[in-house]
């Protein structure tokens, strides 16, 4: 998943006093684990809430293309060329699900990317910077959405039905992304010395903006108690990216790679890694528009949107006078 | 020529094909106009990408100097590659793109149907596989061309102005040399000038639902499939396939 600090449109978790009849009810079938409907009713902050996190993942998905559509062209077998391409055709059908999740919650998707177009509606934090060598497209397939499955995995028992099932579809292409993400950083770890520069200079400068994938620390985590309470979110950012540690460390060891973190080290107390937080002043400053790719990915999204007014409005009219044409005929 | 030479040569210009345009086509990656378009885009590259594997891979067994169907992407300079050069022209706008893919998926399902019957079976099995893929790329690039030329009055001007541009390429399909007579006199594919009357009459029927009209001339460019004069535009194309490749030829990617 790719929603990060979605902020929850609530003022906090109620009290059963404080719920109405109908929070009540709702908060009971959240509990028994039942699946929210699109015609179910649900509160106003609920929806408004999935709103946002579907269509910031929706759009994570979309612009996520960008930084692999920089390698397309310059792949380096055909084959890559081929598993670049199936990954990326992927990712615009997540993107397609996605939206029509979000759809079924009363927002059309040329609203939620007009949204995302005039920045009133986020991506994650992760596609703003750079992909700079070869080996940065094995880095964010392993990596990036090696973070993406974290999420998404436990977000297939979210409470709503339609953003649960399409989570269903989804994780399933993604594991695929993320072993081709492996093999490729691998093929290069394994490589001649320039090759296996392009695999550490990868793993450098995604590993800290991976890590902020899962969002602030839990201490500064100001919205998740009521999208917990809602099963909207199902873990914490803390449990997550511990998780995302434990299990991406020994995958690096084996590529002889070295995490760019003197702190890390194995924890025998804890059975986990202790490791060093990424720079969340950094994190920040992307979030607010000032990441290295900021500008040029909405500026990239903008111009195909605008570029692509008159083939919408084209296929538009051509359907209208088909639909004309045939009610005329019957 | 040998007529080992020469199957080399064909192979050579349907991998080309493939591999040329299946990388323009890839250039649209994360930047079409509306997202089933990005998923249709990004699947015909592939699809593209797929054949040429095929076609290139079976053209380096014919040749017999051990190069495989990456070296033969990545390695060979402009004056090697023989598609036409209607692959090789930039993608323009969207209109130009899906004209394009139009003009060359009608050829490419006429062609392709032909080689079913190949009496090489390689051709007729790597046909085979690619039939059914270029069945559809012809149904949605002719729906989408009808879409766009019946659409609104800018759609339809952008559309007229990209067959204007693309048409002089169309001719070169057409065109046979030694290579095609070798092809032919072996039973292994078509005599292209005999598919004309065909394409002329597929292309009519949707250019006339779009309400296009067919340039009235015929002139044609040519020097892509012989590789006799190449638009400035391959070189520009290779660059950047071939960049990784060329910079690290010691790599195993």
């Amino acid at each position: 998943m790719y929603a990060q600090m979605i902020k929850t449109a609530s003022t906090g978790v109620k009290s059963d006093e404080d719920m109405s009849d109908l929070e009540r009810q709702f908060q009971a079938r959240i509990d028994a684990g039942e699946k929210i409907e699109p015609k179910d009713w649900m509160p106003e902050d609920y929806r408004a809430t999935l709103i946002r996190q579907m269509g910031q993942h929706a759009h994570s998905e979309i612009v996520g293309t960008l930084p692999e559509g920089n390698w397309v062209t310059r792949a380096p077998t055909l084959e890559r060329k081929a598993i670049l391409l199936a990954k990326v055709q992927d990712e615009a059908g997540h993107g397609l699900y996605l939206y029509c999740a979000a759809e079924t919650l009363g927002v059309t998707r040329d609203e939620i990317t007009e949204m995302l177009l005039d920045g009133r509606m986020k991506y994650s934090s992760i596609f703003n910077y750079p992909s700079l060598n070869w080996a940065d497209i094995g880095a964010i397939g392993w990596l990036v959405d090696g973070a993406a499955i974290m999420n998404q995995v436990p977000l297939q028992r979210t409470s709503y039905g339609p953003y649960s099932r399409a989570m269903v579809r989804i994780c399933k292409e993604e594991s695929f992304h993320q072993r081709q993400g492996y093999d490729a950083i691998r093929a290069c770890a394994e490589g001649t010395d320039a090759q296996k520069k392009m695999a550490q200079d990868a793993l450098n400068r995604f590993w800290y903006p991976s890590l902020m994938m899962f969002g602030p620390p839990d201490s500064d985590s100001v919205h998740s108690a009521q999208s917990m309470a809602w099963k909207i979110k199902i873990n914490t950012n803390d449990e997550l990216r511990q998780k995302f540690v434990d299990q991406t460390v020994p995958q690096a060891e084996y590529l002889g790679l070295t995490v760019p973190d003197e702190n890390l080290k194995w924890n025998d107390e804890t059975g986990q890694y202790d490791f060093s937080q990424p720079d969340w002043g950094e994190f920040f400053d992307v979030v607010k528009g000032n990441g290295p790719c900021n500008v040029d990915r909405l500026a990239d999204r903008n111009k195909a949107w605008d570029d692509g007014a008159w083939v919408r409005d084209g296929m538009m009219a051509h359907a209208r006078k088909k639909a004309a044409a045939k009610i005329a005929a019957e | 020529m040998t007529q080992q030479e020469a199957l080399f040569q064909f192979l050579l210009r349907m991998g080309d094909n493939t591999l040329i345009l299946g990388h323009r086509t890839s250039e649209w990656c994360g930047v079409a106009p509306v997202l089933e378009e990005d998923i249709a885009l990004a699947n015909t590259a592939l699809d593209f990408i797929g054949q040429t594997q095929f076609w290139l891979g079976y053209a380096g067994e014919v040749e017999g100097k051990g190069q495989d169907a990456d070296r033969l992407a990545f390695h060979r300079d402009a004056w090697d590659f023989r598609n036409l050069l209607l692959c090789e022209m930039p993608i323009g706008d969207f209109g130009q793109t899906i004209m394009r893919q139009f003009l060359f998926d009608a050829w490419h399902s006429i062609y392709i149907a032909r080689l079913l019957k190949s009496s090489d079976p390689r051709v007729s099995e790597i046909a085979e596989k690619a039939s059914k893929e270029v069945a559809y790329h012809l149904e949605r690039s002719a729906e989408t061309v009808v879409a766009l030329g019946d659409g609104t009055e800018e759609s339809h001007s952008r559309m007229q102005k990209a067959l204007d541009y693309l048409y002089p390429y169309v001719g070169e399909m057409f065109l046979a040399d030694d290579v095609d007579a070798a092809m032919v006199s072996a039973g292994i594919a078509p005599d292209p000038t005999a598919l004309r009357d065909e394409y002329d009459a597929l292309v009519q029927k949707v250019l006339d639902e779009a309400t296009l009209t067919v340039p009235g001339n015929r002139f044609a460019q040519k020097g892509g499939k012989n590789g006799a004069m190449h638009t400035e535009h391959l070189g520009h194309l290779l660059c950047s396939m071939q960049w990784l490749q060329r910079v690290y030829p010691d790599g195993n990617w």
